[in-house]
């Protein structure tokens, strides 16, 4: 399969339609669809009315745009105007957005053929995607398997080959873990580095919208396309997307790489732990300078998360409440109306972090939960800005473990919360992260090596994920 | 019910302002009373999955004014999340300020010179309006109900008094010069029956020199008649109660205007847990001192300031009823150019607070030239006082005009001197037994000759000169 990048090339030449590019894509997911359940929603229609009106654009000249005719799929917890929108969701089936997030319409802007709503856990709550509502997504490298989550559907698509690109949303790891499990590229950009408008929100301080890929130049250029000040969104950063292209042909010699020892130790599954050990190598053959890092407040990020993100998730689901869309079961009152549609409409999980993040802002709790683990964020966030005076990028492993079987943690929520303790750092902090394919576990699936750098520190994160993915064994699978 | 004696009243009120912008708080929505419902509305004021706030710039303008209006402190703010269930609030949570708010520690200056400390004056946003239907309007009964999420996301403003005020009409007089200063500087069209200015009532009683007793806080007061109806009911239920050996339990209670009373919504312990958190779809607001300092610079007179001056104009009392009237309506400028233009400040105030007091709209477009000419024609006795008002109306509905012209027009011209008395002669030639009535002293016979006089000289006759001279011939 062509990158993304080779795709809109061949576009923007006239050598191949986008039409062509559209149907080979299409043809593709729906032979591996029936297995995979990657995705909520393929849009073939709409998906072969955009791909002629690029290749009419072509036609007449007109620019049409870095990624034209490139197909993506989006996670359906993304607006989408006119196409249903369901965070896999019971309680949101059948409802039909009337705007578009706003990445969409740059994604359309930039030549872009959405061509698939992908599968997620339900609100994006998960590691697993085994929270859907509309039953779980399958690992492409091992249908045994589950593709991680919570933008398991995304990961899965671009893994199975459906699209070259995808988008996913990361709260606490939701891009890069389930890359890592699918063995792709999956990127959390700097908060507010990516417009949230149309993202529905899970947890609003912690989620960005990122791009997949099967490459880091393609992971690049997606990035470049939804990046950049949003007015529609007060919490976008100003100025211009993060220019990473660029970057990537630079090379690693002189950068300093540090590797997070409180990432890396008890936890860790040691095939795993072996890969992060030969990436650094990999980098200091390439001329970094890597040594050990420690960012000691890492070990409460898993704590803080699941008071913080419940907590705002707890006021972000509210609003389904069966008084204006969605899912309504009628009650005698408004009271139990509220409560029966919210029990039938939401899972157990959903309701799970609802109940939990209720708790921690409860009168008289507020100070022991919510306040404690907000000032656990500010410690995380002043110990990795201690640990950036030393070293560029941070590395460590993505997951602690390759993709697991379905059911293995259903059973133990916490035991599914320990799958992100390596990536939920960055989102308390704020801060970029990347996770690439390196080499695979003892069972043979993929492993993935995630590169953390401080806010906005997206360049010299690309340089390092690209001379990472340049030193990785061929063919994960 | 009892009296208060021996008792002091202690009220704080929280007065939730609508601000005149043309879009609403967190969305380009127009601003809008009595459209269509649901039609002034868009993702974010229904609060659509996906949607985010961005703040509304000539909101905060207007908040900082109300704060700079009421001397209070311009800081840097934040937004929280106020959580709670209602079909009205589209997110089931309400975006306000809460321990961070835009305006802090001020003051307001009632006509009396009395000051009521002023806490907090700070922003969020308004919710939907329900309406049950298939009942009495209430929600007890009702088949079903609807909402109208056109006010959804309008700004408001809460200003909350400290519990300064001791009396029902000292918070009556409070909410009018509140309200008054927030038409004034534009933040509020004012209209209290529409509910773009409401009124909650802290009231509480003690004896003088205690500790504060137990508040209740009396919402849905929409009248400045129905709050000062509302503080006195309530006060007088608290003193009951004490005086019964109860005690008063800290409580929400609605007024209710029709049977004139109050009656219990949720007690304390009932109160909503709220969860307040920093919205984190919001960034600080941090307005810049250069922008603070041009709101400060930038508001207009407010009314004590006014009044002052139409006062010292007028040659009135600055809180006469007549100077506070010309200001409520904004017809001090009227009145102000009239004296500068070297008419009578006293006829002018006069006709200015009754006669076009009652018509403002056409008063506030009358040309003020025309009205400085009337008020010279009048104060030198060109014209009466009853010809002056008709020519006046004339004026007001055309908007403008000569006075002189109209009154030529009219017939109206001031009865030479000698003409009234020839007049007044003969009138007490024919009319010798009631004259000498009058000069015996019976008082109903001074209207009986100013009757006569008036009708023989078709009003045109001056009642004042009229008067006078009746008075001279009749030695009284």
């Amino acid at each position: 399969m062509s990158t993304a990048l080779e795709i809109a090339a061949a576009v923007r030449a006239g050598t191949t339609t986008a039409r062509k590019v559209v149907e080979e894509h299409l043809a593709v997911a729906s032979a591996r669809e029936g297995e995979l359940h990657a995705c909520n929603l393929l849009m073939t229609d709409d998906a072969l009315a955009a791909a002629d009106a690029v290749d009419e654009a072509v036609a007449r000249g007109d620019d049409p745009g870095p990624l034209a005719g490139v197909p993506i799929a989006l996670k359906d917890n993304m607006c989408t105007r006119g196409v249903p929108t369901t965070c896999s969701s019971k309680i949101l089936e059948g409802w039909t957005p009337p705007y578009n997030a706003t990445v969409v319409d740059r994604l359309r802007a930039a030549g872009a053929i959405v061509i698939a709503k992908t599968n997620l856990d339900e609100f994006a709550m998960g590691s697993s995607t085994e929270n859907s509502a509309f039953g779980p997504t399958r690992n492409p490298h091992d249908p045994s398997r589950v593709p991680g989550g919570s933008s398991g559907g995304s990961a899965a698509a671009v893994a199975a080959g459906y699209a070259p690109l995808a988008l996913g949303s990361d709260t606490g790891g939701s891009i890069r873990q389930p890359a890592a499990l699918c063995g792709v590229v999956g990127m959390k950009p700097t908060y507010g580095a990516v417009s949230r408008y149309g993202l529905i929100a899970f947890a609003s301080s912690l989620d960005q919208i990122g791009p997949f890929a099967t490459t880091v130049a393609d992971a690049a250029a997606l990035l470049e396309v939804i990046g950049g000040h949003d007015p529609l969104d007060t919490t976008s950063i100003a100025g211009p997307a993060p220019a990473v292209t660029a970057e990537l042909g630079r090379g690693v010699e002189g950068l300093r790489v540090g590797v997070v020892q409180e990432l890396s130790g008890e936890g860790i599954d040691p095939d795993v732990a072996a890969r992060v050990g030969e990436a650094s190598d990999a980098l200091t053959a390439a001329g970094a300078k890597v040594e050990d890092a420690s960012v000691p407040a890492c070990t409460f990020g898993l704590s803080a998360y699941y008071l913080i993100a419940p907590a705002e998730a707890s006021s972000n689901l509210a609003r389904f409440d069966g008084v204006r869309y969605g899912l309504r079961v009628d009650g005698e009152d408004i009271t139990e109306m509220y409560n029966r549609t919210r029990t039938a409409g939401f899972g157990a999980e959903v309701k799970r972090r609802i109940m939990l993040g209720t708790y921690a802002l409860s009168a008289g709790y507020y100070d022991a939960y919510y306040g404690k683990a907000l000032k656990v964020r500010t410690l995380i966030a002043r110990d990795f800005a201690a640990a950036y005076e030393q070293f560029d990028v941070l590395i460590s492993p993505t997951a602690p473990t390759t993709a697991f079987a379905f059911g293995a943690k259903t059973e133990n929520p916490l035991s599914m919360y320990l799958s992100d303790v390596c990536t939920i750092p960055s989102n308390l902090a704020g801060h970029p992260a990347i996770s690439g394919p390196f080499g695979t576990g003892d069972d043979g699936l993929p492993v993935g090596v995630q590169v953390l750098a401080p806010a906005l520190g997206e360049p010299v994160m690309f340089r390092v994920a690209a001379a990472i993915e340049a030193a990785a064994p061929r063919s994960a699978s | 019910m009892s009296k208060l004696d021996g008792w002091e009243l202690v009220v704080g009120l929280e007065v939730h302002c609508e601000l005149r912008t043309a879009t609403k708080l967190f969305c380009g929505c127009p601003n809008m009373f009595g459209d269509v419902p649901n039609t002034n509305v868009c993702p974010v004021c229904l609060g659509l999955p996906g949607s985010l706030p961005v703040i509304n710039r000539q909101a905060v303008e207007l908040a900082m004014r109300i704060g700079a209006a009421l001397n209070c402190s311009i800081e840097p703010s934040t937004f929280h999340r106020k959580n709670y269930f209602y079909p009205d609030m589209p997110k089931d949570y309400q975006v306000s300020q809460y321990d961070e708010p835009i305006n802090v520690g001020g003051y307001l200056e009632l006509p009396d010179g009395f000051r009521v400390g002023i806490e907090r004056a700070h922003m969020e946003e308004d919710t939907g309006k329900t309406v049950h239907l298939g009942g009495q309007g209430r929600i007890h009964g009702s088949s079903h109900s609807l909402v109208d999420y056109n006010r959804s996301g309008v700004p408001l403003v809460e200003i909350v008094s400290a519990p300064d005020m001791r009396t029902s009409e000292q918070a009556r007089a409070y909410v009018a010069e509140l309200r008054a200063i927030l038409v004034a500087i534009g933040a509020s069209d004012g209209r209290m029956e529409e509910g773009s200015l409401r009124a909650d009532a802290n009231v509480s009683v003690r004896r003088p020199g205690e500790p504060l007793g137990t508040r209740c806080e009396i919402k849905n007061v929409n009248s400045l008649r129905s709050l000062g109806r509302a503080i006195e009911y309530e006060a007088a239920r608290q003193v009951d109660l004490i005086d019964a050996g109860e005690k008063v339990q800290q409580q929400t209670r609605h007024w209710d205007d029709a049977n004139g009373r109050t009656i219990t919504g949720r007690t304390k312990e009932e109160a909503e847990d709220y969860r307040y958190f920093l919205e984190p779809d919001l960034v600080p607001l941090a307005p810049d001192a250069g922008w603070v300092e041009r709101v400060r610079s930038a508001l207009p007179a407010l009314p004590a300031a006014r009044r002052q001056r139409v006062a010292s104009a007028a040659g009135a009392e600055p809180a006469s009823q007549a100077v506070v009237t010309v200001v409520d309506l904004e017809l001090d400028d009227l009145v102000c150019a009239a004296v500068a233009a070297g008419a009578d400040g006293r006829t002018a105030l006069a006709r200015a607070s009754n006669e076009v007091a009652a018509n403002a709209d056409a008063g506030r477009r009358l040309d003020a030239g025309a009205f400085a000419d009337l008020v010279k024609l009048e104060a030198g006795g060109a014209l009466t006082a009853t010809q002056a008002k008709t020519v006046l109306g004339e004026l007001l509905e055309a908007g403008g005009g000569d006075p002189a012209t109209i009154a030529a027009a009219r017939g109206f011209e001031a009865m030479d001197v000698s003409a009234l008395d020839a007049t007044i002669d003969e009138i007490i030639a024919a009319n010798s037994d009631e004259w000498a009535r009058y000069c015996e002293g019976d008082s109903k016979m001074q209207g009986f000759f100013v009757g006569l006089v008036m009708k023989a000289t078709q009003g045109k006759a001056d009642g004042k000169a009229v008067n006078a001279a009746l008075r001279e011939r009749g030695g009284r």
